[in-house]
């Protein structure tokens, strides 16, 4: 392609498949005391495959 | 549904629904902008008048490559993760997986924006959390925790270091407790720092897996929203030991947590002043508070503040070494899209408890009676009220459903939106201005460094 490079692909509709498990941290208790957000806060099942 | 924009000379769009980013040319850029609907076959023939400054050959081959996107489901996506019915049913009676503990409602400085009203929460009472209701906070999670594994506990106030006993009690009967209930327990602490100590920031440095430190940037701004009880400047007391807490952390997570009013629209300056002190991880916020007070931001504001989030992102590109939290997008490995359709869980799956025992959906609501969900002692715990927390994510919100940052930001702050508009429904519009500003800096600093944007643009 000479117009466009792709810098992420379709991770969220990926992501649909294994999420939802709730084990994440809840996004206000990191450092978002008044403005939440959650898409910089990590997958626990993907830490979790990290450390093994 | 497609959000293109340019940030730091970068043209980029984001294809809502599949999380793919494409960084596009001016022309790919020009003619995507222009398409509310799935692309047909072939560049319609009214797409040269719209853009005459491109010649047809270039439309066509633009619109090639972007049809090609769309072909490999990187473009104009439908969103079909959850029907609107299932939606409303999704966090209903969600097990409780982080507390807020107030373990202090009395503060040692006295910051002119604190929601907790410099640490009372309005009450005019100053108290201390006893250890019997930090076990029973522990026990109430515990039970309310159903079967996730992972709780978090989040040392709040006021400010806890002056209530380091209930801390440190309360961590060590957790840890009793996780043995017993198969659960893991993770600590945090958020804290001004007055009374850090080489003993205290040891025992932090250990226990603690995230530290959140309370500092606004330079002297002059800090001192200004920041004064002790006696008036006095409090950063030049602090600032050594946050310095001493962080040489000592080793790779658990800090964060240089400040907040930005009117008064410090300049806060570019105040992010990068902390950096300069040696912190590598930084977040400051805009404030939250009502209109009324001098340090509000206002409407007026508005074009200035997003301005300083490019600029500030234009600084932190030649910075490395700076993790700035509302910047720090991960598009890959974040969280799931379950999780990011659900919201921050306050009411439902985070609550904060009082000294009194009293039971609020998060920190920011404490002292609020209408928003009272029940009391420890009492054994009560409103399943009404925590429904209608449980009931929003991004497509109850209704302004959520058509917004483009909705799997970004996951819906708000209900209790920004409670302060602003008075319904915890509906967004807060210049919240939501300067959350999609943060996401489409965080954005194009990501084309930039990963050599995309330079790429194209030579």
């Amino acid at each position: 392609m000479t117009h466009i490079k792709t810098l992420n692909g379709a991770t969220l509709k990926q992501s649909a498949s294994y999420g939802g498990c709730g084990e994440c941290q809840t996004s206000c208790q990191s450092a978002c005391k008044t403005s939440c957000t959650v898409a910089n806060q990590k997958c626990e099942k993907k830490a979790e495959k990290k450390a093994h | 549904m497609v959000h293109t924009f340019t940030c730091l000379g970068v043209y980029v769009a984001v294809d809502v629904n599949s999380g793919a980013v494409h960084v596009l040319d001016k022309v790919a850029w020009d003619v995507l902008r222009l398409q509310e609907k799935p692309m047909e076959d072939h560049c319609p023939a009214e797409l040269s008048a719209s853009l005459p400054e491109y010649s047809r050959e270039e439309l066509e081959s633009a619109w090639a490559e972007l049809l090609e996107l769309q072909r490999q489901e990187l473009l104009f996506v439908e969103d079909n993760y959850l029907d609107p019915q299932a939606a409303v049913l999704m966090q209903q009676d969600a097990p409780i997986k982080a507390l807020c503990l107030h373990v202090s409602h009395d503060c040692n400085l006295r910051c002119r924006y604190c929601f907790a009203s410099t640490g009372d929460f309005g009450t005019g009472h100053r108290l201390t959390m006893n250890v019997e209701t930090a076990k029973r906070a522990i026990d109430f999670v515990i039970e309310r925790s159903q079967n996730r594994r992972n709780i978090e506990v989040d040392f709040f106030g006021g400010e806890p270091l002056m209530a380091m006993d209930t801390v440190k009690e309360t961590v060590a009967y957790a840890r009793e407790q996780e043995k017993l209930h198969n659960k893991h327990f993770r600590f945090t602490i958020t804290t001004n720092g007055v009374l850090l100590n080489d003993e205290n920031i040891a025992y932090i440095n250990d226990v603690m897996s995230n530290a959140v430190l309370s500092l606004d940037g330079r002297p002059e701004i800090n001192d200004a929203m920041r004064p002790t009880v006696n008036g006095k400047g409090s950063y030049e007391v602090i600032l050594p030991k946050f310095k001493k807490l962080v040489e000592g952390r080793g790779t658990k997570d800090y964060y240089l947590r400040g907040t930005f009013t009117r008064h410090n629209k300049d806060f570019a300056a105040d992010v990068m002043h902390i950096a300069d002190q040696g912190f590598a991880n930084v977040s400051v916020e805009p404030v939250v508070g009502s209109p009324e007070e001098d340090w509000s931001l206002r409407e007026e504001d508005l074009p200035e503040i997003l301005a300083e989030y490019e600029k500030l992102a234009a600084e932190l590109l030649k910075r490395e070494d700076v993790n700035f939290f509302h910047f720090n997008v991960d598009l890959s490995q974040g969280p799931c899209v379950i999780k990011r359709l659900r919201g921050c869980g306050a009411g439902c799956e985070y609550v904060a408890i009082t000294p009194e025992g009293d039971i609020y959906p998060c920190h920011q609501f404490v002292g609020n009676e209408a928003y009272k969900l029940g009391n420890l002692y009492e054994g009560t715990f409103d399943m009404t009220l925590a429904r209608r927390f449980a009931d929003l994510n991004i497509y109850t919100r209704e302004d959520c459903k058509n917004c483009w940052a909705r799997f970004y930001c996951s819906g708000g702050c209900s209790a920004s939106n409670l302060l602003v508009n008075g319904d915890i429904r509906k967004p807060n519009r210049y919240g939501c201005d300067m959350q999609r500003k943060r996401l489409e800096c965080a954005i194009a600093m990501q084309a930039i460094r990963a050599g995309l944007a330079d790429s194209i643009e030579a």
